[in-house]
Order: structure tokens, then sequence, then C-alpha cells
């Protein structure tokens, strides 16, 4: 049910945009999905079209998901590298002193409405 | 229809919601922590322990469980008030959740209010419940090498709470490694070895909770 709690957490975000600017009617929403936020994004996309045909306002609210990579960077040696098939020891130099610098967020970025 | 830059995070609703719980509570002086573990990692019995030792302070409890009221009745038996959630299948609680058992439970007169999570070492970490402080709860049995698996919750623990140690004897556990390994991913974790049970550490970890309070009436404390 991981999916759904974060579906609940979206349309509570988009009803609030919703009244900010005094929309009636959601076309589309656009989401950018952390590769490593821990969202499947198919369980996903079910969860959002079982939740829609409930929710005024976002009834044919269509979702496009888009994908930001995970990005490590290496205080140790000061590059980049990418963190899914790495983890958090620098392939570079061999340092721990790493942090996640994108790909855990989970981002509205535009929606289609009237 | 017209294209609107949103630009906010998903939880942008959830955030706003959890950062007043907070406000509010601080300003009437209670203090709310967040108690995270797996199933069975001792936290009713860690929470027992604690309400036993600490009868001068006004404590209680909210059990968030997916089923059943098993835990909320051994918190009532100790005479603290509680309220038991049921979180309908979900594996997390949010300050919608929470604001609303809040309600019911009431927030007078009380200096400290616990909720216990759903047993879960991964989401429950994701979602900002309101609470001032996160507490998490790794149990003996477990293993030293949890925080590799679940690094998020380590991160975004305030307290890192080892419980079972009376158990050391019969376990590979290196408490050393598992304080490495949480460090590693949060240098300012503070972290208390305790057995509920025989008692052992449970001063250390009591006396940092009185700290917390007392901090929380008096200053700002950091959103979790």
């Amino acid at each position: 049910m991981h999916e759904m709690g974060i579906v609940l957490h979206l349309a509570k975000t988009l009803d609030e945009t919703a009244e900010e600017e005094n929309l009636t009617k959601i076309g589309s929403v656009t989401l950018q999905v952390g590769e490593v936020s821990g969202i499947m994004t198919d369980l996903f996309t079910d969860c959002w079209n079982y939740f829609r045909g409930r929710h005024k306002a976002l009834t044919e609210c269509e979702l496009i998901l888009e994908t930001i990579p995970a990005v490590t960077y290496c205080e140790g040696c000061g590059k980049t590298y990418p963190t899914v098939p790495q983890g958090r020891q620098c392939p570079h130099c061999g340092s721990w002193e790493t942090w996640l610098k994108q790909g855990n967020e989970c981002i509205i970025k535009e929606i289609e409405a009237e | 229809m017209k294209v609107i830059q949103v630009d906010r995070f998903i939880s942008d609703a959830n955030d706003k919601d959890a950062a007043k719980l907070r406000e509010d509570l601080k300003a009437k002086g209670v203090l709310f922590l967040n108690l995270m573990s797996s199933p069975g990692s001792g936290k009713t019995t860690f929470l027992s322990r604690t309400l036993q030792d600490l009868k001068d302070l006004r404590l209680a409890v909210m059990e968030a469980d997916i089923a059943s009221t098993v835990d909320a009745e051994r918190i009532a038996a100790l005479g603290a008030r509680s309220i038991q959630v049921h979180t309908g299948g979900m594996c997390h609680m949010d300050a919608g959740m929470t604001g609303a058992a809040l309600e019911t439970l009431g927030t007078d007169e009380l200096d400290v209010i616990f909720l216990e999570n759903v047993g879960n070492l991964i989401c429950p970490a994701e979602f900002d419940t309101g609470a001032h402080k996160n507490v998490m709860i790794l149990s003996v049995p477990e293993g030293d090498d949890k925080p590799l698996k679940y690094p998020l919750m380590f991160q975004q623990s305030d307290v890192l709470i080892v419980s079972k140690i009376d158990a050391l004897p019969y376990f590979n556990f290196d408490l050393d490694k598992c304080r490495e390994r949480a460090l590693r991913l949060n240098p300012d974790i503070r972290i208390f070895p305790v057995s509920a049970k025989t008692g052992e550490g449970m001063e250390e970890w009591e006396n940092w909770l009185r700290e917390a309070r007392e901090k929380n009436t008096s200053s700002v404390t950091a959103a979790p």
C-alpha cells in the first residue's frame, strides 16, 4: 500500500494548488521521479488510475512520469558517479564520504488545467 | 487548458501539516517523538519500561498498526493515556493521520507523546509525521548490518536505540560495527544500547528524553 499513500499525498498537494490557482479541472500532471525514490512507477500508475476516478477535479487527469537519474557526489575526489550500479562507495577513489546529489526526489513539475 | 509550472514536492501538503503540528505542540510544551523500527524489535516493551521509569512526566502513546489493539491495551494497562490508530493497510503514518489521532487523544496536560509507528524500517522514514524528533530501535537479533540495508532510516533518526542487549551473548551482533555503520550514515545520531528487560542503559536514554523535552519548550528544534 506504499504507492497508494503517495498517491494520496500527490492528490492533497494538487488540491492545494487547484485552490490557490482557482482551477476546476486538471487534465494532466507531470511528475519527476528519482531513480532511488523507492517508487515503483507501474504500481504507482495503477494506484493513480484507481484513485483519480474517485476524486473530483482529477477524474480525467493523466499521469506523466519522468525519471531523474540518481547521481552521487564524492567528497574525497570531487567527482560524481551513477548511484544505482555503484552504491555508497566511490568507484573513482574508494572513499565512503559520499552523498546523494539527486535521485530520491518526487516533484510535481507541471499540470495542465483549467 | 493551460500549462502551470508547479515545482512542488509531492509531499508538500503533508510537510506543511507536519510543520504546523510541530509548532502547535511546541507552543503547548509537548514533545512529540516518532518511534520507528521493525516488527518485533521490542518497541512496546521499551516504551512500557520508559513509562514506568518516568512517572513524574505526563506521557501518552499513539499506537499505529494495521490491525489489533494489543499494543494500546498494554500501554493503557500501565495507566498512560493511549490511542490505537489503524492505518487501513497503509505501511506508514503521515501528518494528516497523526493530526487526527492527536485531536482524539487530546494534547492538554501532557509532557511527551510517543508515536509508535507501523513496524517497518523503510517508508516510515520518508514521511514527516510532525514529530520533533525521530527515534529508531534496532534489536540485537536483527543484526548489525541493518544500517547498510536501510540507510534512510538511520539518516532520518536523531536517536538509535539498540535494544535487547541482554541477548548479546547469544547473537553475532557487533555493537562497535553497528555504531560505526550508523555514524557513517549520520554523524549526529545519538546511540543508546539498552535492555528494557534488565533496565541496563535505560537511564542514559531517559536523561536524553528529559533534556529533549526541556529544550523543546525553550528553543526551536529542527524538522526531521
